[in-house]
């Protein structure tokens, strides 16, 4: 009897301890009120921070445990937190590298210190609270690891995030910046891969810009960031004369052509004097670029005319139940040739484009060959029916006079 | 078919009444006419089967079951490009002495890619992809891993064919 | 030549009474009149099954009915065998040719009134050899392993699966399984060439010979046309007058399979991928269009009762009042005829409208 009290007793406290550990009286108005003072149980519980054991108390202050007075000063309440003090608050655990190796050792802690030097950060520090700050990307209750796809910074949702105030005119005419950036992106092929082809390493805003360190990659650096990528483009252009001409003409690599947000998928016609060239944005008849320019791109339109004449070939032939998956294989080759010529394109040296376009007009003029082998091979079919057609046509002529002759006498 | 109908026919028997020569010659012609076409369009039909039921050289099916290449014609840290269906694959003896076979097409742009000795990763020259010998895609623009084909070493002969399963 | 003919003619009939034998071939004649030329259909019906077992055979040296060198072996007769691709072609036309040509033999039949007493059993034979040229065209579009049939055969063996109480043991015997897989494959394959044929024969052989008892039948009003005036009454002697004009026709006929053969070749398409979804727009072969767009178009429910169900249980239905036909008759002749030739025409009219209706629709 007296165990089984104890017993009771003990579960008793167990449990109103545990109520007592999870009290939350914030949450019990909180989520009562109207916005902007809501917060629901729901948001909080979406919350990393809540996860790992954390909870209102530890950025406002104060006692949630208490019923009568939750929102004491003595207890370190701060109310709402100004945006200001936002970067520095957070900073107070994630900057703290023993604090972080606690719950997470392999979380960086240098947010704070990048943000600092970044455009944000600068003008924070200088009064301008337009800016961004921790929360504003993140969220405020509601925080997820950047790996999870809800994450306002998933890679998938970053444009999204920064296009709030980025895309916004009213809310940027005051700064000296454009706003269609984020119009231009998701026009270009690194959305495309994004969005659509679901690579999640294909670069976002925070790819180039930096995410806490966030600014302008600067158009005497701006290579450097796309050649982490387009290594091979980038070795060929410093080689190549553009190189120093579009530095001492202030106009910044890669993008002068690609463009800095609005990355099309690059074709053909931008090469050479079309009206679709970018060589021509410079270079005019009777220079020597112009004359490269007509030179690689009449060069890219034969090699990919051979290609197409070729594909076309084999694809008649199989159709008409000729063996050419050899050769259709090898056009492939011919393809890669020519997916290398628009990489060494970049050296702008008609000479360096030849070596891969001839490579590939070798190959596709022997699967051309190839095509024409099978298409033969079809006409000899013809030509075979034709002949057994034609002694069917003797034999039935002669079957029918016999018949007659037969059926007179 | 209705003979008696027919004037073309009655004015031939005619004809063939009034002149019984001529009528013997024209009936041997006809039947030399009748034996020869018989003859060459039975020829014509022969023929083909003649040439159908003896065997081609090639009695490999090509399906997707390939003999790659044999043991000893790969060094070790070395790889070849086969002959997968109607795409390239890559054959891989890494330095270890082991076989291993992946999809050749790079999942970037198509581009065929190669085996690295120096690095003992594979490679694709295009965009600088580079794949893991597990086909991981491990750096560069691919986005997706190289798909991994069984690889069978039967005596010399190495085999290369689908994962089975799924 | 002459001479070694009958020497050897002698001597068949010195050891099997040759002549005995074809002593009624001799004597057989066909009846001659505006309506003549649809004899012919039957023969050439014949004549296209004689191609398909030859050159079924010839394929059957390189063909492998496995799942998983199936579609190879057809590709390698296709691409890598001398002449393969004819075979093989030839073997796909013909088919399709002798489906439509057994079906326009019916018909004739049915709008020349053949099948009037004692031709009954030559009717049912008919059809069911019908029913059988339908079964080979089923079990032998699914060999390849392409991926057309191989859905065509999932949606085609769904059907048969809706009957009650038996349906889904049909189902499973026809697939070797639950699934469209390997097993159907064998199973098919075992059906296509050793199975039918076998049934095909036999039962060949006895509408042949029913044929052969009976002779070539009259239609009604050509008849009473012979029997108020007897002089117009013509007959050609099937040996050897009627038989070198089939003759003729079957060699026309070898020439238009070669011309379709080498110009159209039949398609391989892509090996069929079981877990891959099935392409959009899945249409079993033309001759089972028709039955297709019907079932398509019956509303999901009649009354209480589902509507599919009604629709195969319906296509039953007329199959066996099909088969049935010659009993059908009613003894009122004159209203008898219109019925018949009404229930013919409307099934020839629907069969071809639903065909077409099939064929464009998406």
């Amino acid at each position: 009897m007296k165990n089984a009290l104890r017993v009771i007793a003990c579960l008793f406290l167990l449990t109103w301890g545990a109520a007592a550990a999870e009290k939350n009286v914030c949450l019990d108005c909180h989520s009562q009120m109207e916005a902007p003072l809501k917060v629901t149980p729901a948001e909080f519980a979406n919350n990393i921070h809540a996860e790992k054991g954390l909870t209102c108390t530890s950025c406002h202050g104060g006692d949630a445990t208490s019923d009568s007075d939750p929102m004491s000063r003595t207890a370190g309440f701060r109310g709402h937190i100004d945006r200001r003090q936002v970067p520095e608050l957070c900073g107070s655990c994630h900057s703290d590298g023993a604090k972080m190796r606690q719950y997470n050792p392999s979380l960086r802690t240098d947010q704070l210190a990048q943000y600092k030097t970044s455009v944000h950060g600068k003008k924070l520090a200088a009064g301008d609270q337009k800016v961004a700050v921790c929360t504003d990307c993140h969220t405020v209750h509601d925080i997820r690891p950047a790996s999870d796809p809800r994450s306002s910074v998933h890679p998938t949702n970053v444009a999204n995030t920064c296009k709030r105030c980025h895309a916004d005119g009213e809310y940027m005419k005051d700064y000296k910046i454009p706003h269609d950036q984020y119009a231009g992106y998701t026009a270009s092929v690194h959305y495309k891969a994004m969005s659509e082809g679901g690579d999640l390493s294909a670069p976002t805003c925070t790819t180039c810009h930096g995410n806490h360190g966030a600014a302008p990659p600067g158009l005497a650096t701006v290579e450097n960031v796309c050649s982490t990528c387009h290594v091979f483009q980038a070795q060929l252009f410093d080689k190549s004369p553009h190189k120093k001409a579009f530095a001492d003409a202030g106009m910044g690599s890669c993008v002068t052509c690609h463009s800095n947000h609005r990355i099309t998928h690059p074709t053909d016609a931008m090469v050479g004097s079309g009206t679709d060239s970018v060589c021509t944005n410079c270079h005019s008849k009777g220079d020597a670029g112009f004359q490269t320019a007509e030179d690689i791109a009449a060069r890219f339109r034969e090699l990919s005319g051979a290609v197409d004449v070729s594909s076309n070939l084999l694809q008649r032939a199989a159709h008409s139940g000729m063996e050419v998956s050899d050769a259709q294989l090898e056009l492939d080759s011919a393809r890669d040739s020519l997916t290398k010529a628009r990489v060494s394109l970049h050296s702008f040296n008609v000479k360096r484009v030849d070596e891969d376009i001839d490579a590939g007009l070798k190959t596709a003029q022997k699967t051309r060959e190839a095509g024409l082998a099978a298409l033969k091979q079809r006409e000899y079919r013809r030509m075979g029916l034709l002949v057994s057609l034609a002694t069917i046509l003797a034999t039935v002529g002669a079957l029918a006079f016999y018949i007659r002759q037969m059926e007179n006498s | 078919m209705a003979t008696k109908h027919c004037p073309m026919v009655a004015a031939a028997a005619r004809e063939a009444a009034q002149q019984p020569t001529k009528d013997r010659g024209r009936r041997q012609f006809l039947q030399v006419v009748l034996g020869g076409g018989i003859l060459a369009s039975l020829a014509s039909f022969i023929y083909p089967v003649l040439r159908y039921v003896l065997p081609p050289p090639a009695a490999d099916l090509g399906n997707d079951s390939v003999l790659a290449g044999t043991a000893s014609e790969l060094k070790a840290n070395s790889a070849k490009i086969f002959k997968f269906g109607s795409r390239p694959g890559l054959l891989i003896k890494t330095a270890s002495g082991e076989f291993k076979a992946m999809s050749a097409t790079c999942t970037h742009l198509s581009c065929t890619v190669q085996y690295r000795s120096d690095v003992q990763q594979v490679w694709c020259a295009c965009h600088n992809g580079m794949y893991d010998l597990a086909g991981r895609n491990i750096s560069g623009p691919p986005p997706r891993p190289l798909e991994l084909y069984d690889v069978h070493v039967k005596g010399e002969e190495i085999y290369v064919n689908r994962k089975q399963g799924a | 030549m002459r001479y070694a003919a009958t020497y050897v003619r002698d001597w068949l009939d010195q050891r099997f009474g040759w002549e005995e034998l074809i002593y009624p071939l001799r004597h057989k004649t066909v009846p001659l009149h505006r309506l003549s030329y649809w004899y012919f259909l039957g023969g050439i019906t014949l004549f296209l099954f004689g191609v398909q077992v030859t050159t079924g055979i010839l394929l059957l040296l390189y063909y492998r009915p496995s799942a998983n060198e199936a579609y190879e072996s057809v590709k390698y007769i296709s691409t890598q065998v001398q002449f393969g691709w004819l075979i093989r072609s030839i073997h796909s036309w013909s088919a399709n040719l002798m489906v439509f040509t057994a079906f326009a033999h019916m018909f004739s039949v049915v709008f020349l009134r053949a099948y009037r007493k004692p031709r009954e059993l030559t009717w049912v034979t008919g059809a069911l050899l019908l029913f059988l040229v339908l079964g080979f065209g089923f079990s032998g579009y699914l060999l390849p392993w392409n991926t057309l049939a191989f859905f065509a055969t999932k949606v085609g063996t769904e059907v048969p699966g809706q009957i009650p109480v038996i349906g889904h043991w049909i189902l499973v015997f026809l697939r070797g399984g639950e699934d469209v897989t390997g097993a159907t494959l064998t199973r098919f394959f075992g059906f296509h060439v050793a199975v039918l044929p076998g049934i095909t024969t036999a039962l060949l052989a006895l509408h042949l010979a029913l044929v052969q008892k009976f002779g070539i039948s009259v239609p009604p009003r050509v008849e009473d046309e012979w029997s108020y005036k007897p002089e117009q009454k013509k007959e050609m002697k099937f040996f050897p007058n009627f038989l070198l004009r089939e003759v003729m026709a079957w060699y026309v006929g070898l020439g238009a399979l070669a011309a379709l053969a080498a110009i159209y070749p039949w398609e391989l398409g892509a090996k069929a991928e079981p877990f891959a979804s099935a392409p959009a727009g899945i249409k079993p072969e033309w001759y089972f269009l028709w039955a297709f767009q019907t079932l398509k178009l019956i509303p999901s429910r009649i009354l209480v009762f589902d509507g599919e169900l009604i629709g195969i249980l319906g296509m039953g239905l007329a199959g066996a009042l099909w088969l049935a036909l010659p009993f059908l008759e009613p003894k009122r002749l004159r209203r008898g005829y219109r019925l018949l030739t009404g229930a013919g025409v409307f099934a020839l009219v629907y069969i071809v409208s639903m065909t077409i209706y099939g064929w464009v629709a998406k």
